[in-house]
C-alpha cells in the first residue's frame, strides 16, 4: 500500500475524512436496508391486523341479538279452528305489539304494517305450531318470544342511526320511537344469539344461522379425510419405502409435485366433468364435495407423509430387518408408527386447508340455497366458506354482519385444527 | 342399500374365511406354529383376501356403473314411435321411463297413442333389466367369493408361503394408491381436453385465443336474437395479467424484504413470533380475503379516489378529477392489492427457505472482506439465491393466475381490454365460475367455453411450475 501511494499516477489514497465519509455512507445504506426490511414486516403485520380486526369488528355484533316477549291474545274471531294454516298470525302478533305500544290500527292497516316490519316472521310460525299442538289455546293469551326483524336489530346496535335522513333508512321516525319504547319497558331484551348456531340458512337475516353449513362442512370433511388420508399415506409409503428408482416412480413424483400447484378451480372442473356428468354423483352433495377436496388434498398429504417418513432414521429399518422382519413388517410395524405424529400433523393441516376451500365447490353446484341441515351424504348441502360467499352476495345489510360472523366461526374451526396439529407435533415429535 | 347389505355380508364371509384359513394352518402344523412358514394370521389373511376382495370390487363397480349398463340396455332398442322423436325428447322419454320404473316423479310430459304403449312396455322392460342387472351382480359376487374361498383355503399347508402372498397384495394396494395421483392428473387432462374439444368444435381455437371480444351470451333458442356469442378470450387474459401484475407489485417487495429481514437480521425471538403470524396470514381462506376486498378495501379505495377526484375538479387536472369521481368499487386495483396481501406469506416463506439454503461460508467470506450486512445480502446472498427467488416469484405468479375467490368477489364481470388499474376487469377464473354457477344446459358452447378457459389456465400454471422447478434444479448445486 505504501508503495502504491508513492508511485506517481496511481489513484490517490483516500484521505481519512474521505474514508470516514464513505464509511458513513455505507452505514447509512445499511440502516436504510434494515429499515426497509422492518417496514416490510410491519406492512405485512398491519395487513394481518386490519384483516382480522376488521372482520371481528364487523362480525362480533351478530353474537348479540334482541328478542321480544309479548303476550299474544289468540282472538277466536280471527282464528278459524278448521283452517289453522290459513290464519294471518303475523297480524295477531302485530295486534299484541300494538297493544303494548298503546296504538290503534287505522282502516288501511298502515300502522299494523309498520309494526309487522319490526317483528320476525318467526312469531307467526311459533303461534301456528302452538295452536296446532293444542287447539284449546284459542281464546287464551300465550307468551311468545322471538327475535326482532334484522333492521330493528341493526337500529339497537347503532348501525341504523337516527341522524340519517328519514328517507334514507329502512325504518321511519315513528318505528324508531316504538323501538325505543319497547326497549325501555323491557319487552325487548338483549341476549346471546343462540339462533345463529341453531338455525340454518334463511331468507330472513334475523333467522339465518350457520348450523346447516357447519354440519355440511363436517360431512364433507369426513369424506375427504376418509379418502385422502389412507390413500395419501399408502402412496407415500410406497414411494418412500418400496418404490424402485426408475422412470415410472420419477414420473409419479414429478406428477405429485405439479398436482400440488394446480389451481383449485381446475379440480372443480374435474369434479364437474368426472363425478357429476360421468358418474352421476348428486350435484351439490357432501359426497361430491368431499371427493373433489380429497383429490385436492391428496398431493399435500403425500408430500407431508413422505417428509416425516424420511425423518425416521435408517437404523430403525436396519434393526427390524436384522431381526428377521420382512420389508412390509418393517414399514408397518416400526417406521410408519414412528412417523405417525408427523403424518397426522400433515393430514390435519391439509384438511384445514380443504375446510377453507371455496372455488371448486362452486363448480359442483354447492351454491344452492339450502334452508336445512343436510340429511345424508347425497342430499343438497352447503358448507361454511360457500355460506360466506352466498351471504356476501346478499343485498341486505344485516347479511354482511352475518357474513363476518360466519367467517369468525370458520376461522375458529381452522384455528382449532391448526392448534391440534401444533400440539400433536410438540407432544409426540421425536428428534433422532 | 342392497349394496351395503351385501358388502356387510361379504365382510362376515371374509372373516369366516380368515378363521378357516388360520384354523387350517394351525391344524396342519399339528398345533406347533413354529413349523409353519408364516405366522398363522397370514394364512387367515390370505384366505380372507381371496374370499372378500374380488367380490367387493365387483359389487362396488356394480354400484357405480350398474345404472349406466341398465340405461344402455334399455336404450338399445327404440320403438319406432320413440325413434321418431327429436333427440332431446328421446332423452326426456327415457328419463321418464327410468323415473316411473323407480317410482319417482316423472316430468309433466304426457304420452299418448303409440308412445303410451311404448312407454308402458319400456317401463316394464326397465324393471326387468334392473332386476336382472342387480341380481346377476349379486350372484356373480357370491360366486367369486366362493371361488376365492375354495381356491385359497385348500392351498394352506405348512410349506405355503402365505406371508409373501399377503405382502404381494399389500404391495398391489400401495402401488394402486400411488397411481391414483397419476390418475388424478390424467383425469384432469382428459376431462379438460374432452370438454374443450367439444367447445372447439363450435368455436375455432384461434378465434378463442386471439379474439378480442368476450360475450358468451348464447340464446336458449336458435331463433332468438344474438344467438351466437363471441368467445375471444384476450380481454380475460389481459384482465388476469393486470390483476396478477398488481398483486406481484405488492407481494414481491414486501415478501422478499420480510424474508431477507427474517433470515439475515432478525434475532431468534422476532423470528419465532413473526413467522407463525405470517403463517396465519397464509392460512386464511381466500373467501375471507374476497369478503375483505369486496366490503372493506373496495369501498375504502373508492372513497379515497372519489375524494382525490373532488379535490382536482376545477383545477388543471379537471379531466382526471372527473374520472376519479366516478370510480367504482370493483376495480382491478382492489382485487390486485388484496391478492398481493394473500401472496406475501407465500413469497416470504419460499424466499426464506432459499436464502437460508445459501451456504454460510459465502456470508463469512464477504464479512471477512469488510462488507457490511446489507452489502453481503445485496452483492453475495441475493445473487446466489437469485434462481431460487425467480422460481418462487414464478410460483407466486402461478398462484395469482389461478386464484379465484378474491377476483370473483372483488373484480367485475365486464370483459374489457384495458390497462387501467382503476377500471373494472374480469379474469379467466371469474368467467369460469360465472359460466358454471347455477343450473345450466351442459351442451351449449357457453358452458363448454369454461372448460376451454380451464384448459388454458391449467396449461399456463403447469408451464410456470415446470419452468420454476427447472430453474431450481438447474442452479441448485452451484455452490455446494
Amino acid at each position: 500500500m505504501t508503495d502504491a501511494a508513492i508511485r506517481p499516477g496511481a489513484p490517490a489514497r483516500p484521505t481519512l475524512s474521505a474514508s470516514e465519509a464513505l464509511l458513513k455512507k455505507r452505514h447509512r445504506a445499511e440502516k436504510l436496508f434494515r429499515a426497509q426490511g422492518v417496514a416490510a414486516i410491519v406492512v405485512a403485520m398491519i395487513f394481518l391486523v386490519v384483516l382480522v380486526g376488521r372482520i371481528v369488528v364487523q362480525g362480533y355484533s351478530t353474537f348479540e341479538t334482541h328478542t321480544m316477549t309479548v303476550p299474544v291474545y289468540l282472538n277466536p274471531e280471527r282464528i278459524d279452528a278448521s283452517a289453522l294454516e290459513g290464519v294471518n298470525y303475523d297480524y295477531i302478533v302485530a295486534e299484541a305489539v300494538m297493544k303494548k305500544l298503546g296504538v290503534q290500527d287505522d282502516d288501511l292497516g298502515t300502522v299494523s304494517a309498520k309494526v309487522m316490519d319490526l317483528t320476525s316472521r318467526d312469531f307467526g310460525f311459533q303461534l301456528l305450531n302452538k295452536v296446532k299442538a293444542d287447539k284449546s289455546l284459542i281464546g287464551k293469551t300465550v307468551e311468545v318470544t322471538g327475535s326482532v326483524k334484522a333492521d330493528a336489530d341493526l337500529y339497537y346496535k347503532g348501525e341504523i342511526k337516527r341522524s340519517t335522513p328519514e328517507g334514507d333508512r329502512k325504518l321511519d321516525d315513528q318505528q324508531l320511537a316504538w323501538l325505543d319504547k319497547l326497549k325501555a319497558d323491557g319487552t325487548v331484551k338483549t341476549g346471546f344469539n343462540t339462533r345463529f348456531f341453531s338455525n340454518s340458512d334463511s331468507t330472513e337475516p334475523e333467522q339465518a344461522g350457520v348450523l346447516g353449513a357447519v354440519v355440511g362442512s363436517a360431512m364433507m370433511l369426513f369424506i375427504t379425510a376418509l379418502i385422502a388420508v389412507p390413500v395419501g399415506v399408502l402412496a407415500a409409503v410406497y414411494l418412500e419405502e418400496f418404490a424402485p428408482k426408475n422412470r415410472w416412480t420419477d414420473i409419479i413424483e414429478v406428477n405429485i409435485n405439479n398436482l400440488a400447484a394446480v389451481p383449485s378451480i381446475v379440480y372443480g372442473l374435474l369434479g364437474l366433468a368426472l363425478f357429476i356428468n360421468w358418474l352421476h354423483v348428486p350435484r351439490g352433495s357432501p359426497l361430491v364435495g368431499g371427493l373433489v377436496l380429497a383429490l385436492m388434498a391428496l398431493p399435500t398429504v403425500i408430500i407431508a407423509t413422505r417428509s416425516s417418513l424420511k425423518a425416521v432414521p435408517p437404523s430403525i429399518r436396519e434393526a427390524a430387518l436384522g431381526v428377521g422382519a420382512s420389508k412390509s413388517q418393517t414399514v408397518f410395524h416400526h417406521v410408519l408408527p414412528l412417523a405417525m405424529p408427523g403424518v397426522m400433523t400433515g393430514a390435519i393441516l391439509s384438511l384445514a386447508h380443504a375446510l377453507g376451500e371455496t372455488a371448486p365447490l362452486l363448480m359442483i353446484g354447492m351454491v344452492a340455497f339450502v334452508p336445512g341441515v343436510p340429511e345424508n351424504f347425497v342430499s343438497s348441502a352447503t358448507v361454511l366458506p360457500v355460506q360466506v360467499f352466498i351471504w356476501e352476495n346478499a343485498s341486505e345489510r344485516a347479511f354482511h354482519e352475518r357474513t363476518a360472523a360466519a367467517i369468525i366461526v370458520l376461522l375458529v374451526f381452522m384455528i382449532v385444527m391448526n392448534a391440534a396439529a401444533v400440539i400433536l407435533r410438540r407432544r409426540f415429535e421425536r428428534r433422532w | 342399500m342392497l349394496t351395503w347389505l351385501s358388502l356387510l355380508f361379504l365382510a362376515l364371509f371374509s372373516s369366516a374365511a380368515f378363521m378357516a384359513g388360520r384354523g387350517r394352518a394351525v391344524k396342519s402344523a399339528g398345533g406347533a406354529a413354529a413349523r409353519l412358514h408364516s405366522l398363522p394370521n397370514y394364512y387367515g389373511a390370505y384366505a380372507a383376501l381371496w374370499a372378500g376382495v374380488p367380490a367387493a370390487i365387483l359389487l362396488l363397480l356394480g354400484a357405480m356403473f350398474g345404472g349406466r349398463v341398465e340405461d344402455a340396455l334399455l336404450q338399445a332398442q327404440r320403438p319406432a314411435a320413440v325413434s321418431a322423436l327429436t333427440p332431446d325428447r328421446q332423452a326426456v322419454f327415457f328419463s321418464d321411463v327410468q323415473a316411473t320404473a323407480e317410482g319417482q316423479a316423472a316430468s309433466e310430459v304426457t304420452y299418448e297413442g303409440a308412445l303410451k304403449v311404448a312407454f308402458d312396455a319400456k317401463v316394464a322392460e326397465a324393471r326387468t333389466i334392473d332386476g336382472v342387472v342387480r341380481y346377476s351382480t349379486l350372484g356373480l359376487a357370491g360366486v367369486l367369493a366362493l371361488i376365492g374361498f375354495f381356491l385359497a383355503v385348500p392351498r394352506v399347508n405348512p410349506e405355503f408361503r402365505a406371508r409373501n402372498r399377503v405382502e404381494g397384495w399389500i404391495a398391489g394396494v400401495l402401488i394402486a394408491c400411488s397411481v391414483s395421483a397419476v390418475l388424478t392428473t390424467l383425469g384432469i387432462v382428459l376431462s379438460l381436453i374432452w370438454e374443450s374439444w367439444r367447445f372447439f368444435e363450435s368455436v375455432p381455437v384461434l378465434s378463442f385465443l386471439f379474439g378480442t371480444e368476450w360475450a358468451p351470451q348464447i340464446a336458449m333458442r336458435a331463433d332468438q336474437v344474438a344467438s351466437s356469442g363471441a368467445f375471444g378470450a384476450v380481454p380475460l387474459f389481459a384482465g388476469t395479467f393486470l390483476v396478477m401484475l398488481i398483486a406481484m407489485l405488492v407481494a414481491a417487495p414486501v415478501g422478499l424484504y420480510s424474508a431477507i429481514y427474517l433470515s439475515e437480521y432478525a434475532n431468534r425471538g422476532v423470528r419465532a413470533t413473526i413467522k407463525p403470524l405470517l403463517e396465519v396470514l397464509a392460512g386464511v381462506p381466500t373467501v375471507v380475503y374476497g369478503f375483505f376486498a369486496a366490503l372493506t378495501v373496495g369501498p375504502l379505495f373508492r372513497a379515497g379516489f372519489n375524494w382525490l377526484g373532488a379535490q382536482m375538479i376545477g383545477g388543471p387536472l379537471d379531466g382526471v378529477g372527473q374520472y376519479l369521481g366516478e370510480v367504482q368499487n370493483q376495480m382491478a386495483l382492489v382485487a390486485g392489492v388484496v391478492m398481493g396481501i394473500m401472496l406475501i406469506p407465500f413469497v416470504s416463506s419460499l424466499s426464506d427457505d432459499i436464502i437460508n439454503a445459501v451456504p454460510q461460508s459465502l456470508r463469512d467470506g464477504s464479512y471477512a472482506m469488510g462488507a457490511t450486512k446489507s452489502e453481503t445480502v445485496k452483492k453475495v446472498v441475493l445473487p446466489a439465491a437469485l434462481p431460487g427467488i425467480m422460481a418462487a416469484m414464478l410460483l407466486a405468479v402461478s398462484r395469482a393466475v389461478g386464484e379465484t375467490m378474491i377476483v370473483t368477489m372483488a373484480a367485475g364481470l365486464q370483459a374489457k381490454l384495458t390497462a387501467n388499474p382503476l377500471d373494472t376487469v374480469t379474469t379467466v377464473t371469474v368467467q369460469i365460475v360465472n359460466l358454471l354457477t347455477g343450473d345450466q344446459e351442459f351442451d351449449s358452447p357457453k358452458t363448454l367455453s369454461a372448460f376451454g378457459l380451464g384448459l388454458t389456465l391449467f396449461v399456463v400454471t403447469l408451464g410456470l411450475n415446470i419452468i420454476a422447478l427447472r430453474i431450481v434444479q438447474k442452479y441448485r448445486e452451484q455452490y455446494d
